[in-house]
């Protein structure tokens, strides 16, 4: 068993909304009692549909919110209630790739500034070293001759070099995690898999764990050993690529495999099947299981009343379903 | 026996900016039988949606070359005075969804109104007359007729989707224009709107262009497929065949760089970036990233046709 980098247990991410100026308060519950670790040098992938909380998941895990509760331990120190002052050694090891690259670049500084900026930040006042580190990042992730583009402005950079960038000032300060938020959802398909190998490099050769989080099923397959499937706040699969992809066994992930298709001219003559209505309103999400009102197997007078606990129904392959235990 | 419903030939959209004149769609050609479905795939800026909007006439303002010509129903678009061609043609016979259309259903004014314009406008036809077809049609689409009296903003973006698409059945088209119908939709939303599309095809017998930069989705309704590459048709291939033995240098790396979720397979990209369409290189314009290049290559290849219908523009393909 690897060292864990990252443990999480029971994290809560509640978003405090008014409904107009002296209505009642509510929650929405965004990420609500999520459990995971992440070994050192892992990749793992967290699938799941626009709205279900993956994105807040990764920024609370990275202390840009504050967690309602829970624990988020990272390499044996608890960060979970630090204040920002006390996380400026967490931001080092820590990095965020988001999807827009464009948007997550500033306009008005070169390529050589953007990258500089975060050593500054983290007092290495050696210019001569900053110089070199630049030059470092910009070689591992490709962008080639460095002096081509160490002068440029992103906006001079096509999408796939944007991202290229970001990726670089993500890295470094040599992070020991990085949170990949659709890194790729953006970009063209031949250019999808150039970045996304740049990032399996970079996991590879310097033990850097990726969290990895997509809606889009079929890069997990090459990208991640392991997938949690999350739904409305919750994850409700979590195992191996391989065991989840041959053995989806949570409705939601079955239904989630079967409709994404693998280029196939038969695909046109079937009409496939798709749970009936949406993600439940986070505010109020149903009672049990939060899928159950659009599950086929529902269990009446059990789904609907109370929430499934995470089950291992084989070594290291959890469903939160109770087709998989008793109430 | 003519089923052409749609027959492409040479058509040129050259656009003149401060930089240059872009050459979006240079020498395109392909055809569509009645009740088929060509998926127009490539990557961004290749010239897929400036194809969609030079068939359906929304030319830009700095349009400076329009011509070639486009048979629909024996009927040249490109020569059709403006009149005729918003009366008998745009959003009467051949349909255009253009891309995020669902974003731009006006919030405030309620869902039947907003789909009976083009008949009011169009057509001439009294209200209550419209409005019931709109009913009917939202019944198509898999929506209550009740909505008609609901506003957008009360849908979801899937439903947006589905209203957009029933806009666009209201004429009885020919010929429907989808551009990335579900590029930001769900993964399971997008699939509910490819069912529609499926039964749609299958129940009224339309003929689609579909357009999208997702190989896997766009199998889901091809029947024939047309790769773009800077501005051009590299391939204009059955589906049956296409899916399984892409003859384009171009078709082949992109295919390789689709992930599949069923079968293993080594994943490739392809190094480089496509050229501009203001600066385009002379001879193939794939050439510079092609693995298959040779002294050939420097002139301009031509269509090589795989049978009747088919054709691959690559010199690899040329006898002799």
């Amino acid at each position: 068993m690897h060292t864990p980098i990252l443990e999480v247990e029971g994290l809560r991410k509640y978003f405090e909304v008014r409904r107009g100026l002296f209505g009642r308060r509510g929650y929405i519950r965004a990420v609500d009692g999520v459990s995971l670790t992440l070994s050192k040098g892992e990749a793992i992938s967290i699938v799941g549909e626009s709205g279900c909380g993956k994105t807040t998941l990764g920024k609370t895990i990275l202390r840009l919110y504050e967690p309602t509760n829970g624990r988020i331990v990272f390499n044996g120190k608890d960060i979970t209630h630090l204040s920002w002052k006390e996380l400026k050694w967490y931001r080092r090891e820590t990095g965020l790739v988001q999807q827009d690259p464009f948007g997550a670049l500033p306009s008005f500084m070169t390529v050589k500034k953007i990258l500089e900026e975060p050593l500054i930040i983290h007092g290495v006042k050696d210019r001569r070293e900053r110089d070199e580190r630049v030059y470092k990042a910009l070689e591992q992730v490709k962008l080639t001759p460095v002096e081509d583009f160490i002068g440029k402005y992103p906006h001079m950079l096509s999408g796939g070099q944007q991202q290229r960038l970001v990726i670089a000032r993500s890295i470094i300060l040599e992070p020991k995690l990085i949170v990949a938020d659709e890194p790729v959802s953006m970009l063209d398909a031949s250019v999808r898999i150039e970045i996304l190998k740049l990032l399996q490099n970079l996991q590879k050769d310097y033990e850097l764990g990726i969290m990895y989080i997509t809606h889009d099923l079929s890069t997990t397959r090459y990208f991640s050993e392991k997938i949690l499937i999350m739904y409305a706040g919750h994850i409700v699969e979590n195992a191996e690529t391989k065991k989840i992809l041959a053995n989806p066994m949570h409705p939601y992930t079955k239904a989630l495999l079967n409709v994404i298709p693998d280029p196939d001219p038969s695909n046109r003559f079937v009409i496939k099947k798709v749970p009936a209505g949406e993600p439940p309103n986070l505010l109020n999400p149903p009672t049990g299981c939060r899928f159950h009102p659009r599950c086929e197997n529902m269990i009446k007078g059990v789904c609907d009343i109370k929430e499934p606990p995470m089950i291992e129904v084989d070594v290291n392959h959890h469903v939160k379903c109770w087709l998989y235990g008793h109430a | 026996m003519d089923r052409g419903l749609l027959i492409v030939k040479n058509l040129i959209m050259y656009y003149r900016t401060l930089k240059g004149e872009v050459r979006a769609v240079d020498d395109v050609s392909f055809s569509l039988l009645r009740g088929e479905t060509v998926a127009i795939i490539g990557e961004s800026g290749c010239g897929k949606s400036s194809l969609a909007k030079s068939i359906i006439r929304l030319l830009p303002r700095n349009t400076s070359t329009y011509k070639g010509s486009i048979l629909f129903n024996n009927l040249n678009l490109v020569e059709l005075d403006e009149e005729s061609f918003t009366k008998e043609i745009r959003w009467v016979k051949i349909t255009y969804v253009p891309q995020a259309a669902l974003n731009s259903l006006n919030p405030v004014i309620k869902i039947g109104d907003q789909m009976i314009e083009p008949l009011i406008l169009h057509q001439k036809i009294a209200k209550h007359e419209a409005l019931e077809k709109a009913a009917k049609t939202l019944r198509i689409v898999g929506i209550s007729e009740n909505f008609i009296h609901h506003y957008p903003f009360e849908l979801s973006g899937g439903m947006k989707q589905r209203i957009i698409i029933a806009m666009s059945l209201l004429t009885n088209p020919e010929l429907m224009i989808l551009d990335e119908p579900t590029s930001s939709l769900d993964v399971l939303t997008q699939a509910n709107i490819m069912n529609l599309l499926k039964s749609i095809k299958r129940d009224l017998k339309l003929s689609m262009i579909f357009i999208t930069h997702d190989v896997s989705l766009s199998s889901e309704l091809a029947d024939k497929i047309a790769v773009m590459y800077a501005g051009q048709i590299v391939e204009f291939n059955d589906a049956n065949a296409f899916y399984h033995n892409p003859k384009h240098p171009y078709s082949q790396k992109l295919m390789e760089s689709v992930p599949t979720l069923r079968t293993d397979k080594k994943l490739d990209f392809i190094p480089g970036a496509p050229p501009s369409l203001l600066n385009l290189p002379k001879g193939c314009r794939f050439a510079e990233r092609c693995p298959y290049k040779f002294e050939k290559c420097v002139k301009d290849p031509p269509l090589v046709y795989i049978d009747e219908n088919f054709y691959v523009k690559c010199w690899l393909y040329v006898g002799g």
